[in-house]
């Protein structure tokens, strides 16, 4: 493949995912200079969902909408590059099976799926990124969310290009790779069941003595801040592309923006 | 001890469990043991990912061609002298058993650990008729000294502490010393032994399952870790096997390659303590086993399973290796589960076999983590098929109305970019506004489900998409 690449930076839709976009848009920007210091060019067509949430809702009608969607406005992308491997998952590997009965649609689903990949997956499998230029003082534990990792196989790739961080260490927690609880609409359907879930969670972070937890999703990050917060923890909450990215200006998931006056 | 499902009451069980400190203490017994060993025992063999493939093939195979290899079997099991019966349902499998004891005159029945005779309520049935039946496992026999039903399906009491044990022994072993040491676990498998030795000498007929059924030989297979099933079917007169219809594997071949990935996925043993094989009565030449064997096929619900979207799900050699693993199994237990089955296997088996109306929330109270199919031994995609649960829920309009509605909300506004924008930046405009001091709510009007157990962090204020547009200008 890499021969038949055209001199050209490769042309990257960036798809910030909804929870990005509504409520951390520092993660895009992140994203967004990752990207380009890849080499990249960066477009960010207007975007909504990839209709992930109607899917694992059984409502295949809106999934195969949004998807039919996200297609046509990712259409001119050489990459369609998502922060946040549930989103990611959702395309790559659901998109195809929307569109089974289908040929025609079942090959673009396909097509649009191979060309879609997760941040942190895309920079290091198919950029060949392997050092970031950033810096970041101090340890650091990482939450592997399970989409990312057992869909996506993302499990090495964040930890390599956290190792080139300056400064960071990173200390791993027990049972990283373990569920925190989120999933989607589960955290609200199933709130108390989800509240024990992403207690144990808390529990590994704290145990693990790192000050800043990072993760590749957002939603998974919102459950984790939002239990370490009302647990009273001073624990701050970051996605890792704000780290690798080196723009940590922004306060933290859950953190104040301002102060009282 | 009941057959009717608690599954509907799923949040309020799990509620229960919950708060329950002494299953809590119990289940996390579960998280460490279980997942530690299962993975040590991978790690030693570096070709099991490739044995789960052979063995979700094998498993494959044998659906495509269930009815000739129940045809085969049958006729191999009457050529060793073995009889076969067939049950449709759970009514006759229990009637067809309980004639079979009645037949032979039995008062005492032993039995093996078998998941098929909870589905289809057989001591029930068994004791209705007049006769004991006693459960030889360990952890069966002590919830049925408590009236429970299995929390696991290869570890039926991992709910309780040791401690609990030892009270439910004192409670009903009165003719041992008060005052003897029941502290040590060994101690407590030493007295539960003596007592079953007892039973074991005393039962008229001997009831197993079969972790597979091979139809090359008119074989049926247990494994065991206690020898409890080679008690159960040799010394009695008349071995009864029961098991479901997707037990049957062609070879004694295929049977051992499914062995390999059995044990280890289960219990991260290489093989079990005990694999007993079965085959007929006993011959002249036996210098032991029973008179007469009898083999009863329950089919309940699963040959309508076949060439259907949930087919998959008869691949399932109950390793349990899915609850092992699984976060919310992990957080409830079994119990909470409300039938037979729990865990990720549960969550798709029971829908299908009592209906997705009363066992349509086991398959929504999943994360789709996706571990479960990640440690599964024949690769059922599990996550997969508790979606397609969602969906036949969905299309029949089962799904509750306050998600059904707020799902039609979002979808409304995520199909219309050109409202979605506008609409958005201005809601996260206010909820930023008025989250910009503490940077988190911890109540918010409608998102009482997610604030009454955690703070939801305010957004920054600007969406990406807005933001993006005027630092980038022009270029989109």
């Amino acid at each position: 493949m890499a021969e038949s690449l055209p001199t050209r930076p490769p042309r990257v839709g960036l798809f910030a995912t909804c929870l990005v976009d509504l409520f951390r848009p520092a993660v895009g920007f992140a994203a967004a200079k990752l990207l380009e210091d890849a080499g990249c060019e960066v477009v960010v067509p207007p975007q909504t969902c990839c209709g992930q949430p109607a899917y694992n809702s059984g409502d295949r009608q809106t999934s195969r909408a949004l998807a039919l969607q996200m297609m046509d406005a990712f259409s001119g992308c050489d990459y369609i590059v998502v922060p946040s491997g549930s989103c990611g998952g959702m395309i790559s590997r659901h998109y195809p099976e929307l569109f089974e009965d289908e040929p025609q649609l079942a090959r673009r689903a396909r097509d649009f799926a191979g060309k879609t990949y997760e941040l942190v997956s895309f920079l290091t499998d198919v950029r060949g990124v392997t050092t970031v230029d950033a810096a970041y003082e101090g340890p650091v534990t990482y939450h592997d969310s399970c989409s990312g990792l057992r869909e996506l196989g993302i499990h090495d790739q964040p930890r390599k290009l956290l190792a080139s961080v300056r400064g960071l260490e990173l200390v791993e927690m027990d049972e990283a790779d373990v569920c925190c609880g989120f999933g989607g609409t589960f955290a609200v359907k199933y709130g108390e069941i989800s509240d024990a879930i992403v207690s144990k969670k808390a529990a590994h972070v704290t145990a693990s003595g790192a000050p800043l937890l990072l993760a590749g999703d957002l939603g998974c990050l919102m459950n984790m801040a939002g239990k370490l917060s009302r647990a009273g923890s001073a624990i701050q909450v970051r996605h890792v592309a704000e780290v690798l990215a080196g723009l940590t200006d922004e306060p933290p998931i859950g953190a104040a923006r301002e102060v009282k006056s | 001890m009941s057959l009717h499902p608690t599954t509907p009451a799923f949040k309020a069980n799990a509620h229960q469990a919950l708060g329950d400190t002494e299953l809590q203490k119990a289940l996390g017994h579960v998280q460490g043991g279980f997942i530690a060993k299962r993975a040590a025992a991978v790690a030693r063999l570096p070709e099991f990912d490739d044995l789960r493939d052979n063995a979700r093939d094998i498993k494959d195979h044998v659906l495509a061609h269930l009815d000739l290899y129940i045809e085969h079997y049958e006729q191999r099991v009457r050529d060793a002298g073995g009889h076969v019966h067939f049950a449709r349902s759970s009514e006759e499998a229990c009637k067809t058993i309980v004639d079979i004891c009645r037949t032979h005159g039995a008062k005492s029945v032993t039995k093996g650990k078998s998941m098929v005779s909870e589905e289809i309520g057989l001591n029930d049935a068994i004791e209705a008729a007049g006769m004991v039946a006693v459960e030889t496992d360990l952890g069966e026999y002590i919830i049925q000294l408590r009236h429970e039903t299995p929390s696991h399906i290869i570890a039926p009491a991992v709910h309780l502490t040791k401690e609990q044990v030892e009270q439910d022994f004192r409670r009903v072993h009165t003719h041992l010393a008060v005052d003897r040491d029941l502290s040590q676990p060994v101690q407590l498998l030493t007295e539960a032994r003596g007592i079953l030795r007892e039973k074991f000498l005393a039962a008229d007929v001997g009831i197993t399952g079969a972790n597979f059924l091979i139809a090359e030989t008119g074989t049926s297979i247990i494994v065991t870790n206690e020898g409890n099933g080679d008690l159960t079917q040799t010394l009695p007169k008349v071995h009864i096997v029961i098991a479901s219809i997707e037990k049957i594997v062609p070879t004694l071949e295929d049977a051992s390659q499914l062995l390999r990935v059995l044990a280890r996925s289960a219990t991260g043993q290489d093989m079990s303590v005990y694999t007993t094989l079965s085959t007929g009565p006993r011959r002249a030449e036996d210098p032991d086993g029973p008179e007469a064997y009898h083999v009863v096929l329950v089919d309940n619900g699963r040959s309508a399973m076949l060439g259907g979207e949930f087919e998959d799900m008869l691949r399932c050699i109950r390793c349990g290796a899915c609850m092992n693993h699984c976060p919310v199994y992990h957080a409830v237990g079994g119990h909470a589960y409300g039938w037979v089955y729990p865990g990720p296997m549960g969550a798709v088996l029971t829908p299908s076999l009592i209906g997705v109306e009363k066992g349509g929330q086991l398959p929504n109270a999943s994360t789709f983590c996706g571990r479960c199919e990640s440690v599964c031994p024949v690769r059922i995609p599990l996550p997969k098929l508790m979606r397609h649960w969602r969906e036949r829920e969905f299309e029949r309009h089962l799904t509750p109305a306050v998600q059904r509605g707020g799902l039609a909300l979002w979808a409304f506004f995520a199909s219309r970019p050109a409202l979605y924008k506008p609409a958005t930046a201005l809601a996260m405009r206010m909820l930023g506004f008025f989250g910009r001091t503490k940077g988190r709510f911890a109540s918010l009007p409608f998102a009482g489900g997610w604030t009454k157990y955690r703070d939801l962090p305010a957004p920054s204020g600007q969406t990406f998409q807005t933001a993006w547009r005027a630092r980038r200008g022009g270029r989109r």
